[in-house]
């Protein structure tokens, strides 16, 4: 009885993790099938046209990883610096708290909100206008809930033991923090890292609200330049009528894919180097 | 105050505090409190130069907070507070103008549990103490790391591995460790609590013989449960009921002729 039961279970949990497995499967062949006759090199390395044909992605791609690496760059030192401040240093409790709530809270809000704060922000207060920093700053906002949440997770994983031994050995709190418990949570900070950069990679509504724009013929040469985006590409692309440049949308989103994982690979092996240290 | 390696002056005074015998550090009227919970009450002690003091008493008297007000570690959690005085060489600790982080290079701590940073070898666990705090400077690393590992009667079973994770250890090696690294430090007190709980009766006889050797040259506080280990490795016990200090004896007097029907009671195993 119990047996059959168990094997009853075990199908349907076959089944659930299945279907969604196929689903996404068919999505991926569809779209690959549907990229093979515009994925090739020049793909990667042309900028938009009018011409199906001839469009590329270049500026999405660079755009896009620019983003990403001002995202990260931006959230992590700030991420980790709140978490550390709430763990470590969240000595006035009611504080914390608070702090606390509305970082949970910030995590739910859609993400055009973060779009409509950024424009005010970054774009009009700040006067850094429709740039790859703007960007960067809206999506460093948007991922920042999770960075934190992560790294309060890695910060409070690190045995309080060593906390005690390093003081105890003379060190003050901050040498103590910079030293032993930041190495041993490295590994679980990562992991935010990856979180957020994957989130920051697949946002489109904020990007278009403080202006990311989709035809873009050069290169951003700094910070302060217009830019465009993978995604934005990829919906321009996808709302033209032409059945050509459905094609072009299919390779966008392979690239964009590939580039997901390839950002996420780098980042893990950073993880696991910081894993090997921190597990010797 | 300056860092431990900058040692004490030797004006014939100081030398005649280090002398052994010569109270190291007096405890008076020291109470400490977890918010309204007091758990250690009013002690009066003192604690001898280069002799080795054994705490014992049942388990939640105090023993562990009482320790960890001799190197102000009591205070680092929240809600704890302190009262009373704890004189180190004559000095109040918790005098004005005192900072716990160079007292406590002063006044070093082994813990219960092994606790070595998993993520440092054992030479960098050696040198962590140093390194730490920005205090290696020019000294040599490679001799701190022989003679601390030499100290702690380690030296011997890792000399061929010393870049290997200090986890990699047996437990009782990272206990050792762990002592190597409070040693490393050059304190003057060293604080024990529990140091044995974890391992097994070879590796904690070799623990003992090491607070023989160390016992000549730092003042050495242990809590124990093992009263054996308090007969065999200390010079005075005190023990600890209901965060009072019933009695402090030495250690022989105490375990032969104890003066209070209490610490009787205990060492006979009537209670406790
Ligand atoms: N972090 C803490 N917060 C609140 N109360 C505490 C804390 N640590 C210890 N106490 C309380 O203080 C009392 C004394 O604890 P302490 O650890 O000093 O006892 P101990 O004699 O070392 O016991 P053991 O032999 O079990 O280690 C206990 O009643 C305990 O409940
Ligand atoms: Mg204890």
């Amino acid at each position: 009885m119990s047996a059959r039961r168990e094997a009853w279970f075990t199908t349907l949990c076959v089944v659930a993790l299945g279907l969604p497995l196929l689903l996404l499967l068919v999505l991926f062949g569809q779209v690959l099938v549907d990229s093979l006759p515009r994925l090739s090199w020049d793909f990667l390395s042309s900028f938009p046209s009018r011409r199906a044909e001839n469009a590329g992605v270049l500026p999405g791609l660079v755009g896009s990883a620019l983003l990403c690496l001002g995202t990260a760059a931006i959230a992590l030192p700030v991420g980790v610096g709140a978490a550390i401040f709430l763990e470590e240093y969240g000595g006035n409790r009611r504080m914390a708290r608070v702090i606390e709530l509305n970082v949970a809270n910030l995590a739910g809000v859609p993400s055009i909100l973060y779009g409509i704060l950024g424009l005010a922000l970054f774009v009009r207060t700040l006067g850094l206008g429709r740039s790859v920093i703007s960007g960067a700053a809206t999506l460093a906002l948007l991922v920042l809930p999770v960075v934190i949440v992560a790294a309060r997770e890695a910060l409070r994983a690190v045995p309080h033991g060593l906390r005690e031994a390093s003081l105890a050995l003379g060190a003050t709190r901050w040498q103590t923090i910079r030293r032993v418990v930041l190495p041993s949570a490295a590994p679980g900070i990562f992991t935010g890292a990856i979180l957020a950069v994957s989130r920051a990679l697949g946002e489109t509504a904020p990007l278009v609200v403080i202006g990311a724009v989709a035809y873009v013929t050069y290169l951003p040469d700094s910070p302060r330049a217009a830019f465009t985006a993978l995604p934005i590409q990829i919906f321009s692309w996808i709302s033209r009528p032409q059945a050509s440049f459905a094609h072009n949308a299919a390779a966008g989103i392979v690239v964009l894919l590939a580039l997901l994982l390839v950002l996420n690979a780098a980042v893990i092996v950073l993880r696991d180097r910081a894993q090997r240290r921190a597990a010797r | 105050m300056s860092t431990a390696a900058a040692a004490v002056p030797s004006t014939p005074a100081a030398d005649d505090a280090k002398r052994p015998g010569r109270a190291k550090m007096e405890v008076r009227a020291l109470s400490a409190a977890f918010g309204s919970n007091q758990v250690v009450r009013a002690i009066d002690l003192d604690i001898e130069a280069r002799r080795v003091l054994a705490i014992i008493g049942p388990s939640g008297c105090g023993k562990s907070t009482f320790v960890r007000c001799l190197n102000r570690m009591h205070e680092i959690t929240l809600g704890a507070t302190v009262t009373g005085q704890v004189l180190l060489d004559g000095e109040d600790l918790y005098g004005r103008g005192v900072d716990p982080v160079l007292l406590r290079r002063r006044v070093g701590m082994v813990f219960q549990k092994p606790n070595p940073f998993p993520t440092m070898s054992i030479k960098e666990n050696v040198l962590a103490g140093l390194r730490l705090t920005g205090t290696l400077g020019g000294t040599d690393a490679a001799r701190v790391v022989e003679s601390a590992l030499t100290s702690a009667a380690l030296w011997d079973e890792v000399k061929d591995r010393l870049d290997a994770p200090g986890g990699s250890l047996s437990g009782g090696q990272q206990q050792r460790l762990c002592i190597a690294r409070a040693l490393a430090v050059e304190p003057e007190v060293l604080l024990m609590d529990e140091p044995c709980s974890a391992l097994d009766p070879i590796a904690t006889a070799r623990i003992e013989d090491l607070i023989h050797v160390l016992r000549e040259r730092y003042t050495i506080v242990i809590v124990t449960h093992n009263m054996q280990q308090a007969a065999r490795a200390s010079d005075t016990t005190a023990f600890f009921l209901h965060g009072e200090l019933v009695e402090c004896s030495p250690t022989e007097r105490l375990f032969t002729h104890p003066r209070d029907r209490r610490t009787e009671d205990y060492i006979t195993g009537k209670f406790g």
